[in-house]
């Protein structure tokens, strides 16, 4: 009797689901911008993602003051002119990974994904799907995608003189490695 | 008995699990939008307290004829031309007073984000000159400083042949020196408007009478105000507390054009030079008589060195 109950007890102990939480503060954005006129190039080393491996939601916070360009001006005019960065300091990408159940957060690999959810840039928000990797090492994974968003899609204006120089599609490069949450 | 007992059991734990798992089931679909909440609160809660700086308070180096809290970038060149002309009421013959201009020609470099240096050579009275400005306060977006402070000091020289001397009398060296003093105080109140405060003091080693003062103290306050994401009015004045005799305090109205690379800073001053020791202590057109000019300041930065981010040979990502 007293080895069913704990039998039991241990069967219940499994039957909950195991969740994950991961976090990081130095995932690495970085975006392309030129065209054969002009190169646009900027990086960012302070996105911040979180991802839960159980229902697979996954957020990022990006300060746009943290875009580093090769040129300090084009920095400055990014700021001041095309983002406004000083009345919208962040670009935020709330979703979920469509698959999450594919990967396996306890077997070290990589895993093609999907994610879908709301990109929110210039204080316009717009529904996207992102597809990208997940590579599970230890307790860190690697979050990584590549994707285009139009500048035209969020508001930002550019003006006619420089139409040439800016490119209507933005390639945006994410990875960012996350460490398990405690 | 024991049958029973172990299937009731048994019964007992498996319904308890099922009805844990529906209850996730259930909010299931809340969950995944309040998981994306969590996950943001999680994020904005842990969020380090970093301190943003104010950027952009003005277009650039110069708010019209004198200095701006702004210093060049770090590993930036910024290459100066400004025109001083003659008097517009001189009409068409002169074109305007555009037969007759002052020059300068100058490059300002940023050695740091905070430190930058500056040498030029203009054509009132044949001189060069060399500065240094420095950022001392940054106005900070939120929990911070409210102003932004700099100083800078400036060394320049007359190159102009020395006058002839009647005998026994010897001209010294120092006698080309100028020395100024400034201190930068603005605020950026919002994108649309910037205000300044610039409390000088300019030390002449020679000047004219021995009535006079080798000192000028004078208090220049001047601001923008953005009229387009391009474009400003800038408005400059310094009032002189100690003056040397026969000059006026400088007045100077202005717009900034930014282009990609360039800033145009286009201008009517009673200011006839263009360097802090000659046209905050030295100008001598007035307002009042009509005494205006049109000048500018053309600014074209280059980038020197690279920032970090981009120095490990060519783009990896």
């Amino acid at each position: 009797m007293k080895k069913f109950i704990i039998t039991m007890l241990i069967v219940c102990g499994f039957a909950n689901t195991y969740a994950q939480k991961y976090m990081t503060r130095t995932g690495k954005v970085s975006f392309h911008a030129g065209t054969s006129m002009e190169d646009i190039d900027a990086v960012s080393n302070e996105a911040a993602c979180a991802l839960d491996s159980k229902e697979g939601a996954v957020v990022f916070q990006i300060p746009i003051k943290s875009f580093k360009f090769r040129r300090a001006l084009m920095e400055e005019h990014f700021n001041e002119n095309y983002m406004e960065s000083d009345k919208y300091s962040k670009a935020e990408y709330k979703g979920k990974v469509t698959d999450v159940s594919g990967v396996s957060f306890g077997k070290d690999g990589t895993y093609n994904v999907t994610t879908s959810g709301k990109l929110t840039i210039h204080n316009v928000t717009r529904d996207v799907t992102v597809p990208g990797t997940i590579t599970v090492k230890g307790n860190d994974i690697t979050v990584a995608a590549k994707f285009k968003v139009k500048p035209a899609d969020y508001g930002i204006e550019i003006p006619s003189v420089v139409k040439d120089k800016i490119a209507k599609e933005v390639e945006i490069v994410v990875n960012a490695i996350l460490a398990a949450k405690k | 008995m024991r049958l029973i007992t172990a299937v009731l059991l048994t019964a007992t734990v498996f319904t308890t699990q099922y009805a844990v798992a529906q209850d996730n089931k259930k909010d299931k679909k809340e969950q995944t939008s309040k998981d994306g909440d969590d996950l943001m609160e999680m994020l904005d809660d842990d969020a380090p307290a970093k301190k943003s700086y104010t950027t952009a308070t003005f277009k650039t180096s110069r708010l019209v004829n004198g200095h701006s809290i702004e210093n060049t970038a770090k590993g930036v060149l910024d290459f100066k031309v400004s025109h001083r002309f003659g008097e517009v009421r001189d009409g068409l013959y002169s074109f305007f007073g555009l037969d007759g201009a002052n020059t300068l020609i100058g490059f300002d470099y940023g050695i740091t984000d905070n430190i930058m240096i500056g040498i030029s050579r203009s054509t009132y009275q044949k001189e060069y000159e060399g500065f240094t400005k420095v950022k001392i306060l940054r106005q900070a977006d939120r929990n911070g400083s409210p102003l932004s402070l700099s100083y800078m000091g400036a060394i320049s020289m007359q190159t102009m042949t020395a006058p002839v001397l009647p005998a026994g009398q010897e001209y010294y060296f120092s006698n080309r020196l100028y020395y100024v003093n400034q201190l930068l105080l603005a605020r950026k109140f919002n994108q649309w408007i910037s205000v300044q405060l610039m409390p000088t003091h300019i030390h002449y080693n020679l000047v004219p009478t021995t009535a006079e003062p080798n000192d000028v103290i004078a208090m220049g306050v001047g601001g923008r105000v953005k009229l387009s994401n391009r474009v400003s009015f800038n408005a400059e004045y310094y009032y002189r507390f100690t003056k040397l005799n026969g000059y006026f305090n400088s007045l100077s109205l202005g717009f900034d054009i930014e282009t990609g690379g360039h800033v145009f800073q286009l201008m009517f001053t009673n200011a006839t030079a263009i360097t802090e020791r000659a046209f905050i202590g030295q100008s001598n057109s007035d307002w009042a008589n009509g005494g205006i000019h049109f000048g500018f300041n053309i600014s074209r930065v280059f980038t020197i060195v690279k920032p970090k981010e981009f120095r490990t040979g060519g783009k990896k990502w």
